[in-house]
């Protein structure tokens, strides 16, 4: 077992408004090994890219991390000096966002802005770097490098343009890859050229993914594990088998049924979750699912639920007072374990 | 499996396709000139449709799937005639909607509604949703002042929203809110048929499902006709009796939702259906057909089978001879049909 490359640790993220404060992102803890996809799933607003624009100190004027760690190989990102943090930024991390179309500077040729991070964050001369940004379009598939290298962004296509994006992200050999919903904005076949990709360059290079989508079948093509998020917070982590084979908290369980499936005939009614995402200033006291779950009881309205490790191994963890007797189950046994 | 098999039944005997089409579609082309130079002259057309041939029956829904730039959803609007085609016909109960003057064609209107994709810039910002849904009323003089409160409190209460809601504004709702009232704005002139332009495409995976759902209840209640415009194939699977899959302008592959999924035809249907990310993490490993390349300019399509260029079957035939659509019930638009 390699160590972790990324620590999340009880992160807290806010916005600051005319009105005061949100909180946009609680309690998110999680961890990621060298090589390994981690998947965030969650509807919009649930906080899947304020927690990845936190990793990546992205967050404005308004936004800061209020509390908790974000650990990347013995830094701490939520304490470090935005001078620190601008290394970090392209060297260790870098990022793939969801609109190839606004991501590209217009009026600067694609080898100008490739070129521009390579120089600035390696130690290359201007025709090594030219070479090298030619070398990485080559990488990501794109044809007659040498001269789309010359072409302005509006003469590429979405998928192409996506592709420069993670020729660019890729090309300073970031240790971790943050991408933001990166096929959402294209078509089908598009998106599945631009997966394979995502897949060969992973096991090249051995990079740690982030991967945020609103698609399930995105996760569950490209994940090894999953974060499941609701209104700001995880509601459960899974190995990725585990969560398509055994989805525990009752959002997850809805949020699967809710998707119409290719593989077999169902002409019955979709299942649906009723209600709708509760809004940052109105979260619900107790679990922030209790509205809209059909399981909640008085606990779950007046006591917020810990997300409970439910396996021996501490792999799948829920946010749900429902497994709160299979919980003590397994603190029991280990500890048996332990005593034994 | 039984139940499967007697769905099955049931659905085909609630859309028979005999008797009289609601809607024909014949040869329908719409084309955009491309103007260059300070006289604006016309040195090309982009064809976004390209000659479809179609008939959508009574109490059906036909689904248009394909990638962005196919022409799906011109095809649509060119059908309600928000943007009447360049050539061909359509043809709506008898009557071919291109020969009608401008108030016969009003007269028509109400029968032929459009549901949008985004729910956010579809509906008027500064009107209530009182008055977003009395004005096609009004409009179409279908309703006097004293029933119009009425039939708008009705109809709110049939996309599941309340009377309450009559004095809010749009910004106040929810994406899947906001979809209920551009709905109910189709629904309250008692419409035959309703295009839906990717009604689901802008909402998140559970508000989908809800709309989905009031879309098909909707349906048996009113026995409406839908022609539904999509590229997510969940969703087209869901609610279709039938599909045809575009390509470039045109039909490549017809049939019903059974034979599209089960047995795809055309090389593009079978490359869209394996390109589709399956939620089920056992099935990431099958073997997918991944095509190379983007799809062609319209403005420039490809002689021959327009598909050609990505087609990973095409011989020199594909290259030069335009295949049409062939068959009977399920058509199929391909020199090399797959069995």
């Amino acid at each position: 077992m390699s160590s972790n490359l990324l620590e999340v640790e009880k992160l807290q993220t806010a916005f600051k408004n005319d009105k005061g404060e949100v909180i946009s992102v609680d309690e998110v803890t999680f961890n990621l090994k060298p090589g390994e996809t981690i998947g965030i799933v969650g509807e919009s607003g649930c906080g899947k890219s304020v927690t990845s624009l936190s990793v990546m100190r992205l967050l404005g004027k308004s936004g800061y991390i209020k509390k908790g760690s974000i650990k990347l190989g013995g830094n701490d990102l939520a304490q470090l000096p935005e001078a620190h943090m601008r290394h970090i930024r392209g060297n260790e991390i870098s990022m793939i966002f969801q609109e190839p179309m606004t991501s590209l500077n217009p009026v600067f040729t694609i080898g100008n802005q490739m070129m521009e991070l390579i120089l600035l964050h390696m130690k290359l001369s201007k025709k090594e770097a030219k070479m090298y940004a030619i070398e990485m379009l080559k990488k990501v598939g794109i044809p007659r490098a040498e001269e789309i290298i010359h072409e302005y962004p509006h003469k590429l296509s979405g998928g192409m343009r996506q592709r420069v994006m993670i020729a660019m992200a890729l090309s300073c050999k970031p240790k971790l890859l943050i991408a933001d919903e990166p096929t959402t904005a294209l078509d089908v076949t598009i998106q599945a050229q631009i997966l394979e990709l995502m897949k060969k360059l992973r096991q090249e290079s051995n990079t740690a993914i982030m991967m945020i989508s609103h698609d399930l079948g995105v996760i569950a093509e490209m994940a090894d594990k999953v974060l499941v998020m609701y209104a700001g917070q995880v509601v459960e982590e899974a190995d990725v088998f585990a969560l398509f084979d055994e989805p525990k908290h009752p959002y997850t369980k809805g949020l699967m049924e809710s998707i119409p499936h290719l593989e077999y005939d169902s002409h019955e009614r979709l299942a649906s979750i009723p209600g709708t995402v509760p809004t940052l200033k109105h979260m619900p006291k107790g679990c922030r699912f209790h509205t809209r779950c059909p399981f909640a009881n008085e606990k779950c309205k007046n006591e917020k639920p810990p997300l409970l490790s439910i396996n021996q191994h501490d792999e799948h963890k829920v946010r749900c007072w429902l497994y709160e007797d299979q919980h003590q189950q397994i603190l029991a046994d280990t500890q048996r374990e332990v005593h034994a | 499996m039984s139940s499967t098999t007697s769905l099955e039944t049931d659905r085909k005997a609630d859309a028979p396709r005999q008797g009289t089409p609601l809607i024909e579609v014949q040869n329908l082309k719409k084309y955009y000139p491309i103007k260059k130079g300070i006289l604006s002259k016309t040195v090309g057309h982009v064809k976004a449709v390209d000659g479809l041939n179609f008939s959508i029956y009574p109490g059906e829904t036909i689904s248009l799937v394909g990638e962005s730039g196919c022409g799906k959803s011109t095809t649509g609007q060119a059908i309600v005639q928000l943007d009447p085609p360049t050539e061909g016909k359509v043809i709506f109960q008898g009557r071919d909607l291109s020969t009608l003057s401008n108030t016969e064609l009003r007269q028509l209107r109400p029968q032929l509604q459009i549901i949008f994709q985004d729910p956010y810039s579809s509906l008027n910002p500064r009107k209530r949703v009182g008055d977003l849904l009395a004005e096609p009323l009004l409009v179409h003089k279908l309703a006097d002042k004293s029933e119009v409160t009425r039939k708008v409190d009705d109809i709110l209460e049939i996309v599941g929203l309340t009377k309450h809601h009559r004095n809010h504004y749009p910004h106040e709702f929810s994406g899947g809110q906001r979809q209920r009232i551009g709905i109910a704005r189709a629904l309250i002139l008692n419409p035959k048929l309703i295009v839906c332009d990717e009604p689901v495409s802008a909402l998140d995976v559970s508000i989908q499902a809800q709309v989905l759902n009031l879309l098909k209840d909707l349906q048996q209640k009113f026995q409406l006709t839908y022609l539904f415009i999509a590229h997510g194939l969940g969703a087209v699977k869901y609610i279709s009796d039938r599909i045809a899959v575009m390509y470039l302008g045109k039909i490549v592959e017809l049939g019903t939702t059974e034979e599209i999924f089960k047995n795809p035809r055309h090389p593009y249907t079978q490359i869209l259906l394996s390109a589709y990310p399956v939620p089920n993490p056992h099935l990431r490993n099958r073997n997918r057909v991944v095509v190379e390349g983007d799809v062609p300019n319209p403005a420039n399509p490809p002689k021959g089978c327009s598909f050609h260029t990505r087609c990973p079957l095409a011989q020199s035939i594909c290259r030069e001879k335009t295949p049409d659509l062939m068959g009977s019930g399920h058509t199929v638009a391909c020199h090399f049909p797959l069995a």
